[in-house]
């Protein structure tokens, strides 16, 4: 790598009002590599991100492309520069079509000054076929997969002329075979020279893709690292300034008494599905993106419609046919979606977190402040919540502690059996911890947790059994000491005949 | 960080300030403004607006809108002074008033929340049917009142304060327990927030956005009291556009159109805004016809200041 950088950045100092978000950080990509930026939430990435995409400007400090100094005031300028960034939620219309959306603002015109529309779909397809695509550039966004929109976004970045790209958590929303086409794609993208800026949570992926990698922590730059001279563990150690040691806690279950049945289920998406979950006991259910477990998890809640099934708690028949029921019956839900659907967040984090229990503040028609306050304090101590304030917007908070707020709700209403959808989604190393060690502490009080995940270190770190499902059925039960990787994914795709 | 504070308050009384500024405006434009019988003229012709803001401040909370609440004070208008007339009963009058704006409002809450069609098209619809019933019922004509006891409340006065400003202020304590103490009031913050989250959280995301539909029927069946006890009768008319100066009201008072966001007392204050202003424009004999471009403009502008303290005080988080 002996080439100039394309992008060099120099003491880049942002200062919000009270906070130092970025404290003299340095930065240099050079053509043709993907550089990962870690660091755990909160440390600074995503409003480096945002100043090098022109999104926000920066307190002082010098940015150079092709070692011309640049100053972008807005993304449209940074794009001019071919800086280009994929945001974690996609921005395409989703009625025009994917040639529209590539070109969008720069449709090529005839000398009638009407849309071309003949060269515009030449042009989309012939880069769409660079990037070895097989949907055409007539399709409309709406009927893309959310992986197919990505790449839509991505092919967007090359009509532009980008020389730099930035992906943010690229892979939150893919399963693992789109992950191998997005690979395919940054590789393509390598070859022709383009710079890639990566961030990700996930680290076998920063590790399987990235020629280099810089760290930082609480805005500060701490170390640029090729990949084969750094390791996991040596990464982690410098995002969260000191060894973890263990991520997961130890467990050792000893099986209980079963204490919840569902038994039959059918619903949009899963086929005659039955489990049962012990006491005190961590249950993984893993599989492929859309393997029919996230649909499971919410019918059991009643979130959406089942066509049949039952659920047992302690032997009977409970009706779980919507939220408030499920949750009068004792069973207690994450979403895997969190802004979405596990929080308000225009609302302070105190609403949020007793949102799922009003009904037990209440003293006569009004809610008792003192006592909500008071349980507030409590789950934000146990739960180690960051905030400034109770009063504080949960929209204001980092993912980790977003995700805590949840967990604090859920808490709140005292449920027997937890359904943790994706509980790690988007959290940073530390919060993760923490949350395992939560889930830990609660199956020790007898709290039956039911873990639905598709990061599979999760799942056979904090499992005592995996259920592993495809295409909407059961296929197998793993336990503890047969529980690894392979055989997981081995199960998961189909790789493997049932056994049971 | 002393910027911050001094935004945030500005943020948190904005209304009041508005209203402030309007009210020194008026003391200067005319000596009349200040006067006691002026004054109590004035919030007797908030009254109306106010108590129907009020309900559709429930509404726009959840990021619904109601613009049947015009027709709905028509209809509970035209069949209290029918039935005041026919029987002679103001308990009567003001039971079937009352009794119509939840019966319609009930309606409103059947379409948006049980058949959940958009909330501007279904009340859009009941506008429209309901001001047919007020027709068909009236022929066109006007009833007049004649009860005096049913006339006190609109026009009398306890203490010295007209009985309207006390229905009005009883109902915005209410509304205000309601929303900040209670149970539902959370429940509405939190559909209005973010409806999925709210029903995931064992919230009964039905109930509490038909409730809202109610509650502003309700209000819109005593402003109908107080409206035709007021002008002593009822017409093919009343409440014509009267859903405008409530949604000005709530809009004025700071809430958010899109739900989620906003508090009830400065509704009242957006009223009184819209109040003002009419009066002052009759105490400077201003062609009545153009009192509705001054109208229309004070909220145009009102709204855009908002939208800069808010995006100040975006910025200096």
């Amino acid at each position: 790598m002996q080439k100039e950088p394309i992008l060099k950045l120099e003491n880049i100092v942002k200062v919000f009002p009270g906070v130092k978000a970025l404290d003299g950080v340095q930065l240099d990509v050079y053509p043709g590599e993907v550089h990962a930026l870690c660091g755990e939430n909160g440390a600074g990435k995503s409003t480096l991100m945002k100043i090098i995409a022109g999104a926000q400007g920066y307190t002082s400090g010098k940015m150079y492309m092709d070692g011309k100094e640049v100053v972008f005031h807005s993304t449209k300028e940074a794009e001019k520069m071919g800086i280009a960034m994929i945001y974690q939620e996609f921005n395409m219309v989703s009625e025009l079509s994917v040639a529209e959306n590539m070109y969008l603002g720069r449709l090529p015109k005839k000398t009638s000054g009407l849309v071309d529309w003949k060269k515009l779909y030449e042009n989309a397809d012939s880069v769409l076929k660079r990037l070895g695509l097989k949907f055409g550039s007539k399709t409309k966004v709406k009927d893309l997969s959310v992986a197919e929109s990505q790449m839509t976004e991505i092919a967007k970045c090359l009509t532009i002329g980008a020389k730099v790209i930035i992906m943010d958590e690229p892979t939150a929303a893919l399963t693992g075979e789109e992950i191998k086409i997005l690979f395919g794609i940054i590789e393509e993208l390598k070859k022709q020279q383009i710079a890639i800026l990566y961030i990700s949570h996930r680290m076998d992926e920063i590790f399987k893709i990235s020629d280099r990698l810089t760290v930082f922590r609480d805005g500060k730059y701490i170390a640029s690292k090729m990949i084969s001279q750094t390791d996991y563990d040596d990464v982690v150690s410098m995002m969260v300034g000191r060894n973890v040691d263990q991520l997961y806690p130890e467990r050792n279950y000893v099986p209980k008494e079963v204490i919840f049945e569902v038994k039959n289920m059918v619903c949009k998406g899963v086929n005659n599905v039955s489990l049962q979950l012990h006491k005190g006991e961590i249950l993984g259910i893993s599989g492929l993106m859309g393997s029919g477990s996230i649909e499971l998890s919410k019918a059991i809640y009643g979130a959406i419609p089942k066509k049949s099934g039952q659920i047992l708690i302690h032997g009977n028949e409970k009706d779980c046919s919507s939220p408030k029921k499920a949750l009068a019956s004792g069973i207690g839900f994450v979403s895997d979606d969190r802004k979405q659907e596990g929080l308000v967040l225009i609302r302070s984090i105190r609403e949020n977190i007793a949102m799922s229990s009003l009904k037990k503040y209440t003293k006569i028609v009004c809610l008792d402040k003192k006592l909500e306050n008071q349980r507030m304090d409590e789950e934000v101590k146990k739960l180690n919540i960051k905030m400034s304030s109770p009063a504080q917007l949960v929209g204001k908070l980092s993912g980790g502690n977003q995700q805590k707020v949840v967990f604090a709700k859920v808490l709140e209403s005292n449920p027997e059996i937890l359904i943790l959808d994706e509980p790690t989604r988007g959290v940073d190393v530390g919060a993760k911890a923490e949350i395992y060690s939560i889930m830990n502490e609660l199956s020790k009080e007898g709290k039956s947790i039911i873990l639905i995940s598709t990061d599979l270190p999760e799942v056979i770190g904090m499992s005592d059994r995996v259920l592993i499902m495809r295409e909407g059925r059961m296929v197998c039960e793993v336990h503890r000491e047969e529980m690894n990787q392979e055989t997981i994914l081995a199960y998961a795709s189909g790789g493997v005949k049932e056994n049971e | 960080m002393n910027k911050k504070k001094i935004i945030n308050q500005i943020n948190v009384y904005r209304s009041a300030m508005i209203l402030l500024i309007i009210c020194i405006v008026a003391t200067i434009l005319s000596p009349n403004f200040l006067s006691m019988t002026n004054l109590f003229n004035v919030s007797k012709q908030v009254t109306v607006a106010g108590i129907v803001g009020c309900g559709m401040t429930f509404v726009i909370l959840t990021g619904g809108i109601d613009l049947s609440v015009g027709s709905i004070l028509g209809l509970s208008g035209v069949l209290a002074a029918g039935i005041l007339n026919s029987t002679g009963n103001v308990f009567f009058a003001i039971v079937t008033a009352i009794g119509i704006g939840l019966l319609c409002g009930i309606v409103n809450g059947f379409w948006v929340a049980q058949c959940e069609i958009p909330p501007f098209i279904a009340t859009l619809g009941m506008m429209t049917l309901l001001r047919g019933c007020v027709l068909v019922y009236t022929k066109g004509s006007p009833i007049s009142i004649k009860a005096d006891a049913y006339k006190y409340i609109g026009k009398g006065a306890i203490f010295g304060i007209p009985v309207p400003v006390i229905i009005l202020l009883v109902l915005y304590i209410i509304a205000h327990i309601i929303l900040t103490k209670t149970a539902y009031g959370r429940s509405v913050y939190a559909f209005g927030g973010n409806r999925e989250a709210a029903r995931l959280s064992g919230i009964s995301t039905k109930k509490t956005e038909w409730l809202v539909y109610v509650i502003n029927g309700l209000m819109c069946g005593i402003a109908a009291v107080i409206l035709t006890a007021r002008l002593g009768s009822a017409q093919s008319t009343t409440g014509e556009g009267i859903e405008m100066d409530a949604i000005a009201a709530v809009i004025l008072g700071g809430t958010s159109l899109s739900g989620g966001v906003g508090f009830v007392l400065p509704t009242v204050v957006g009223a009184m805004i819209m109040g003002i202003i009419d009066n002052i424009l009759t105490l400077m004999n201003v062609n009545p016809h153009a009192t509705s471009i001054v109208k229309g403009a004070v909220i145009l502008i009102a709204v855009l200041v908002d939208k800069k303290v808010k995006d100040l005080s975006a910025k200096a988080e």
